[in-house]
């Protein structure tokens, strides 16, 4: 499994790698002194071009503080990240955000709530230069299940949803090959959750897209991806294929713990 | 005999547009025993449980043809005496410690506070039955958490601190709302289990509301399912998987499951059918 990944023939003209993420000994601190807590500590893995990586672990594990590190919301880290080839420094470029775009857990609060879904998109297609913004607009909402009467609406009057749907689309803009989702369904009914989880499925095979995923449910990131990583206090604990967990074979006692209490309330 | 009957209870609000049903109708009784009332958000389920406790503010109206705790009828009693059963008689758990937890009053006070309320109990022996109460909720260090304030607390223990505060005065039915939707789901087990045990152990009668199907399939021994502010299935919870209405189907079908992967999941197609139809039973109601 782990080879036939590996071996993923890259599309002409990219760089001379098959991998869209290689994180190697990536450390995140907060704080500094006697106040610094290490949020994510010494963690190495890798994306190849094309596949769906999870990463799974409770509240405060780091798994998000990852996500943030590669889109450069926080500055304080160490160690080496590389984006479809390409070393990552404290600045991140605009290029670098046509390539990597990421969806945020909430969509209550991830989108302006005086900004129309049409200025919401029309924003992020002129900061990256494109023309013909207008059909593009229309083209978005469609790719994500919308359609164009959806245009001219604001957050409020859409579902949660409808919402994430919209900042799917507003991630896609740029046309990026990877996307990070963080919590992309946590906030959302178990109906929705179902849709949205089957539009990013049809996105990836589409647009030939490559997924980082957080999440703290294991169905969700066992459904989505094909490798998981295990995280417990900062530490990548275990890496595994899905197969490999749906079938409950991991080394890893913290793995074991969170399988078996994701499988549901057993009475004593 | 049952300690709570609801019969055709209905909640509305009035809006610009008319008058919103949030819950139309809902009947159940309650005995000693667990059970679970499901639905998306939206479908009232939250509203049902407030509405017992008559927690609806107005505009919000709160009708129903009879809501009687023990024999009691709730609907007259008066909002004095109305305080008399909020927490002593029937108590609710609310879904986020962060927020119903007061952050600037240490946790033991207001433990204690809960007690004092209802009991004419001294401090000295409020604060033991406290310490005691945190002891059960399987807090080790029971005395520097009556000491500490909330934002010191982790979430699974803020939720536990709550499932303290509202069983000292022991009372009879427990209301939980979204429990542990705000926890991670190593801590859940554990509050849930917590819960679960305090709860058998005092003969309670517990409300347990939540989105969560499996949860409540395997921790309740009956399952109201709701929507659009109806009851559209009741099931025994161990039969919840064999349930019969398109609905309690399709959210079951939706739900990605670690043992049976598949390409893609069923996407729930609501009927309109469903606002109005009258409610299916699969399996036998224990009631």
């Amino acid at each position: 499994m782990n080879e036939a990944i590996a071996g993923y023939a890259n599309g002409a003209g990219a760089p001379a790698t098959d991998f869209a993420i290689e994180i190697d000994g990536l450390s995140v601190w907060f704080g500094q002194g006697r106040d610094r807590v290490d949020a994510v500590k010494n963690a190495s893995f890798d994306l190849p071009a094309g596949s769906s990586f999870g990463l799974v672990g409770e509240s405060g594990s780091g798994k998000s503080t990852i996500l943030r590190a590669l889109t450069g919301l926080v500055k304080t880290w160490d160690g080496g990240l590389r984006v479809n080839g390409h070393d990552l420094g404290r600045k991140r470029s605009k290029d670098f955000y046509k390539q990597l775009q990421m969806v945020f857990q909430d969509p209550y609060a991830s989108l302006h709530p005086r900004h129309s879904v049409d200025q919401v998109l029309s924003e992020t297609l002129s900061l990256h230069k494109f023309n013909n913004i207008n059909d593009r607009v229309e083209k978005l909402l469609t790719d994500v299940g919308l359609g164009p009467q959806f245009r001219f609406r604001y957050p409020h009057q859409l579902s949660g949803g409808q919402r994430q749907r919209v900042a799917i689309a507003r991630a896609l803009a740029p046309e990026p090959s990877i996307l990070l989702l963080d919590e992309p369904t946590s906030a959302l009914d178990v109906s929705v959750q179902a849709e949205i989880l089957n539009l990013l499925t049809d996105l990836r095979q589409e647009k030939n897209l490559t997924y980082l995923m957080v999440s703290h449910n294991l169905a969700v990131v066992g459904h989505l991806c094909e490798h998981i990583a295990v995280m417990q206090n900062g530490v990548i604990v275990e890496v595994l294929p899905v197969e490999e967990m749906r079938q409950l074979k991991s080394s890893h006692p913290y793995t074991q713990n969170l399988l078996q209490s994701s499988l549901g309330f057993v009475r004593q | 005999m049952s300690l709570l009957e609801v019969d055709n209870l209905h909640v509305q609000f009035p809006t610009r547009s008319g008058v919103f049903d949030a819950v139309r109708g809902v009947s159940f009784s309650l005995g000693q025993e667990r059970l679970g009332i499901v639905g998306e958000s939206g479908s009232g389920k939250s509203l049902t449980g407030r509405a017992v406790l008559r927690l609806i503010r107005p505009p919000g109206k709160v009708t129903a043809d009879r809501i009687t705790l023990e024999g009691k009828d709730l609907l007259t009693l008066s909002e004095r005496q109305m305080r008399k059963v909020r927490g002593q008689q029937i108590s609710m758990v609310m879904q986020d410690p962060k927020f119903s937890l007061n952050p600037v009053m240490r946790v033991g006070e207001q433990i204690v506070e809960a007690y004092t309320q209802h009991t004419r109990a001294s401090r000295r022996e409020a604060k033991a039955k406290a310490i005691d109460m945190l002891e059960a909720v399987s807090i080790r260090d029971s005395e520097r958490v009556y000491r500490a304030y909330p934002h010191e607390m982790s979430g699974g223990m803020g939720q536990r601190i709550m499932i303290a505060m509202m069983l000292i005065p022991n009372p009879k039915i427990l209301i939980a709302d979204e429990p542990t939707s705000a926890l991670d789901v190593s801590v859940q087990t554990q509050v849930l289990s917590i819960m679960d045990r305090l709860v058998q152990e005092r003969g309670m009668g517990l409300v347990f509301i939540s989105h969560d199907l499996n949860l409540v399939s395997a921790f309740c021994d009956r399952v109201l399912i709701m929507y659009g502010g109806r009851v559209v299935e009741t099931c025994r919870a161990d039969q919840l998987y064999n349930a019969t209405h398109p609905y309690t189907r399709g959210l079951l079908n939706s739900l990605p499951r670690l043992d049976s992967p598949v390409e893609r999941l069923q996407v729930l197609q609501r009927e309109d059918a469903w606002m109005d139809s009258d409610q299916t039973s699969a399996g036998t109601g224990s009631a």
